[in-house]
Parts: C-alpha cells; structure tokens; sequence
C-alpha cells in the first residue's frame, strides 16, 4: 500500500489546476506586460485569477498580491506592517511562539533593526487566548500576527475575536493562513483580517505560487525592485500559468470544502482514537479546534525521524514535525511552545490527511505506527530507563 | 534523491548487534535527549578483546545505523584498538553521512569510548 498522508507538507495538483496551467502554458504566452493581443490574452487570465480568488474571500481583487509563495507573503506583510508602525512611531510586535518559519525569522530580523516582539502563549492546547492578545497590545503596538492554523499540530485559532480585538484597539492584523485557506472558510471581512497570507500548493495547486491579501489603504512595501507589476508591490513578470493554476485549485477546494471537511473529520477522529491506544502516546494540539486533516502525535522513548523512514518502508509518508525543520537538529519550536520536553519532542509524528484518504488506509497507517513504535521502543535506552521504573515517564 | 546511502539504509532496518549484555565488564552512555541521539553501548571482554558487544540507541536513522556499524567495527577486536576508532572511520564504513547527521557518527565514537573506559575503571578498581 502506498498512502500520502503528508498533505500539510505538500498536496498532490488537482487535475483542474493542471488543466488550467497546461492551458495557460499552451496559449497564453503572452506577457501581461504587452501591450498586443497575445498579452492582453495573458493579462486577463491573471485579472481573472485574481478576481475569482478574491471573491473566495470576500476581498477586492485589487487587494490580492501575487507572490512566490506563502514564505514571501508572510515576509511581505510584516516589513510592510513594520514600515507603517515605524512611520508613526509604533515599533511593538504582537505574535506567537509556534508561528512558521517565515514569521518567526522576519521577526527575528525586525528585533535586530529595533522591534521589540511580544510573544503569545499557545497553551498546551495550542491555541491562543484572546484576552491576552487584549492584554499584550501597548499604545506602540503596530502590528498583530497570529497564524490561522498551525502547520503542524492543526490547531485553528479564534481568529474572528483575535481580529475583532485589533480592529478595536487600531492595530493591524496579519494572519498566516497558509494552511487553513481551501480547507476552512475564510471571510476576511467577517474575521477583520488586515493582512492575509496564501501558498498554492497546499490546496491541490502548483509549488512557487502563492498571494498576500492586505486590505485597501494598508500599504505594501516590495520585496523585489524592478517592473510595476502587481501595481508596483512585486516586480518581475508574472508567473501566469502557476496563478491560473491557483485559482483553479481554489475555486475546487472552495466547492468541495464543506464535503471535504464532513469526510475528513471522521477519518481524523478515527486515526486519533487508534493512535491513542498506544501506550505513553499523546495527541497534540486540541482535540475539536483542528484542521480536518491533521493528526499529530508524541510518541515517548523514541525518535520521529526513525519512526518516518520505517513508515516509508511500509508505503506510508508522514512527517516529523514540519518539512522546513527536517535537517535542523533542534526538535520542533511547534512543540516546545505546547510545552512537550525535548525528548518527547524529538519522537513527534504529523499525519496530515487529503481528499484521497480512505478508511482502509487509516486502519493500515494505526497498525503499522503501532508496530513500529513498539519495534523502536525495543532498543531505546530511554524507553527502558522508563519501563523498568528508573526514570518517570512523561506522558 | 536517497537521503541517506545503501549502507546506512541497510545498517538501520537490520541494526546488527542489538540489545543488551545484563553481565557486561564495560557499560557507556552518550548523548541527551535534547539533541535527540541517546546511545548505550554494553561490551563484554575476554583476554583484553570485545568478545561481545551490544547496544541500544534513541535515535535518528543515522544515529541506529552509526551505533550499528561501530559495534561491527569493534567486535573481535583487542581494546587498544577499540580505543582508537574515530567517527571518520565509522562514517565511511557507513559509505558516508550527510553533513548535518555527522554528529551522530561522533556519538558512536563516543559510546564505544564511554564503555571502555567504564570497563577500565572496573578493572583498575577490581585491582586496587
Ligand atoms: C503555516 C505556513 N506558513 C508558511 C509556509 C511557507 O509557504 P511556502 O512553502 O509557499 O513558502 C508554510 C509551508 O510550509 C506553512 O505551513
Ligand atoms: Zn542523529
């Protein structure tokens, strides 16, 4: 059996997207720039995407920029939002601790050129508290960045109430919502997001592609000097075929949402039943406020990445934490802010379900986890440490 | 792309040497758990060779496969030359590691020297 259960990482391209793309690629050549028919052509696809992904969400399309990916959105929005605070004398970051990468480091930056950053607590549960988002914001507060959903435990934040707190005290707010967009409704004027974070390809569109909504009257400042494409926010021309496929992926995941999500929802609940039958095993992130398709686990007295490689030999593609930390050695920040130690941490495991998931495949990934938890736990010095008394165990 | 080479594949879904010695002259402990490799290394020794040697290993797939090759390298062999094993030698017996997974050939040095020089100790206080 070979089952891709690793959709929070990357999805497979739905063949809509990869209809619109190949189409895009065949016949509309044109630079959006030109100004005969073979560009006007080209330019109409790119104002078609860019009208039917805002509708998705409630925006103007004016208020769509199309970027590289969810990594240049996010970069985009804080210098952008860091610009404007700076101009009026408010140099204040409200965040989290579990943000991406992409948030986490630009912040790191922004401290280094004289921010200083708040971090909010996410609780074991991993969610954020409002009131003490109402209570973290100062008068020199110019910015607010909480993710929609994390990339790797699931968890999806009250984003309504964390918007409609900002929008009262007048500061701006940033949401990565890299991984809820196609998977959970999004409204940006319901939910008072200001800025708003999006990549492709992890809702069934292409890979390098991906958009930042920020609300008309909140300037963006570009990343990359050049053209006046995207009116002047993103220079270089525009990579057309990759935003015809997003459009086309979004506008799927936006019809079969509710039916995903109702298919999804059982299966998640099932997998987490299984998991947890495991001995000194623990579900990350609460059980409720998740995404519909993540799974995620702490096993005790083993490590993720050997657990991963034996779950490949058995067809099974998962994560340990998310794909941009593999290869670092620390274990996942994700974790350490719910509060897991660091050896609890290291043995994480992220399944991440898709529309393709069946109920035969949850059952094979339960029993084959199951086996190799045990298989590992077998050699683990830490394990036996703690099964024959002489160390507590954590969980 | 194969992250890691056949050998190391192969070292880490069928780890040679694993277990425990309950009555070894010679126990190490290496790593912590905040780095995410903990290995334990039991040798036993006759006549100033590694007769026996087993281990147990928390870790990633190249830390298994590290622990696993260096037991292999030591096996047979006398303790001076044990001694002298280096993490170079068990990279490439592994046919190489990735830059950042290099650490882990290290800590196998570490577990066999830690071991030995558990043993040395006993040896020096069954003596005195
Ligand atoms: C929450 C979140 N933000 C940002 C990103 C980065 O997106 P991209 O890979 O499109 O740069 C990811 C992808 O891993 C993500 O999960
Ligand atoms: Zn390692």
């Amino acid at each position: 059996m070979r089952i891709y259960a690793d959709n929070a990482a990357t999805t497979p391209m739905c063949p809509a997207a990869l209809a619109a793309m190949l189409h895009c690629m065949e016949e509309r050549y044109g630079n959006p720039s030109s100004l005969h028919t073979p560009g006007q052509r080209a330019k109409e696809t790119l104002e078609t995407a860019r009208e039917e992904i805002a509708a998705l969400l409630h925006a103007a399309p004016r208020e769509l920029t199309f970027t590289s990916g969810g990594s240049e959105a996010d970069n985009q929005a804080l210098r952008s939002a860091a610009a404007l605070g700076r101009r009026q004398g408010k140099t204040h970051i409200i965040s989290t601790a579990f943000e991406h990468h992409a948030v986490l480091h630009t912040l790191d930056r922004l401290a280094r050129e004289g921010f200083s950053v708040t971090l909010l607590d996410v609780h074991t549960d991993g969610l954020v508290r409002p009131e003490e988002l109402e209570a973290a914001i100062r008068p020199d507060t110019c910015l607010v960045s909480v993710m929609y959903a994390n990339n790797e435990i699931g968890t999806v934040q009250p984003i309504r109430e964390l918007g409609a707190i900002c929008r009262a005290r007048g500061v701006l707010f940033h949401t990565d919502a890299v991984q809820a967009v196609g998977q959970l409704p999004i409204d940006v004027q319901a939910d008072h997001i200001d800025l708003l974070s999006a990549s492709a390809h992890k809702f069934h569109g292409p890979k390098g592609v991906g958009f930042l909504y920020a609300r008309r009257g909140v300037a963006l400042t570009p990343l990359i000097e050049g053209g006046a494409q995207e009116r002047g926010k993103r220079a270089g021309t525009e990579n057309v075929p990759a935003v015809a496929g997003m459009a086309a992926a979004l506008r799927e995941s936006a019809a079969q949402m509710e039916q995903n999500a109702a298919r999804l929802i059982p299966l998640r609940d099932r997998l987490i039943e299984g998991l947890q039958t495991i001995p000194h095993a623990a579900r990350n992130g609460d059980a409720l406020r998740r995404l519909p398709g993540n799974v995620s686990f702490c096993f005790e007295g083993i490590e993720g990445e050997a657990l991963l490689l034996l779950l490949d030999d058995r067809g099974i593609a998962a994560s340990s934490g998310s794909a941009c930390t593999s290869g670092a050695l620390d274990p996942s920040h994700v974790l350490l802010a719910i509060g897991r130690s660091h050896d609890v941490a290291h043995g994480s495991l992220r399944l991440s379900l898709g529309p393709e998931t069946t109920e035969a495949e949850i059952d094979y990934i339960i029993e084959n986890v199951r086996d190799v938890v045990e298989y590992l736990r077998g050699f683990s010095p830490v394990w036996r440490e703690r099964a024959e008394g002489k160390a507590p165990f954590v969980l | 792309m194969a992250l890691y080479s056949e050998k190391v594949m192969d070292h880490f879904r069928n780890p040679r040497n694993v277990g425990v010695i309950p009555d070894a002259d010679g126990v190490g402990q290496v790593g912590n758990a905040k780095c995410g490799d903990i290995m334990k290394m039991y040798l036993k020794i006759t006549d100033g060779v590694i007769a026996d040697v087993k281990f147990e290993t928390f870790g990633c797939g190249s830390a298994i496969a590290s622990s696993s090759m260096a037991t292999e390298l030591i096996k047979g062999k006398p303790v001076s030359e044990a001694l002298a094993l280096t993490n170079k030698a068990v990279a490439e017996a592994l046919d190489g590691l990735p830059d950042y997974k290099l650490h882990c050939s290290v800590l196998a040095e570490q577990a066999v020297r830690a071991a030995l020089e558990d043993y040395e100790t006993r040896v020096r206080e069954k003596t005195q």
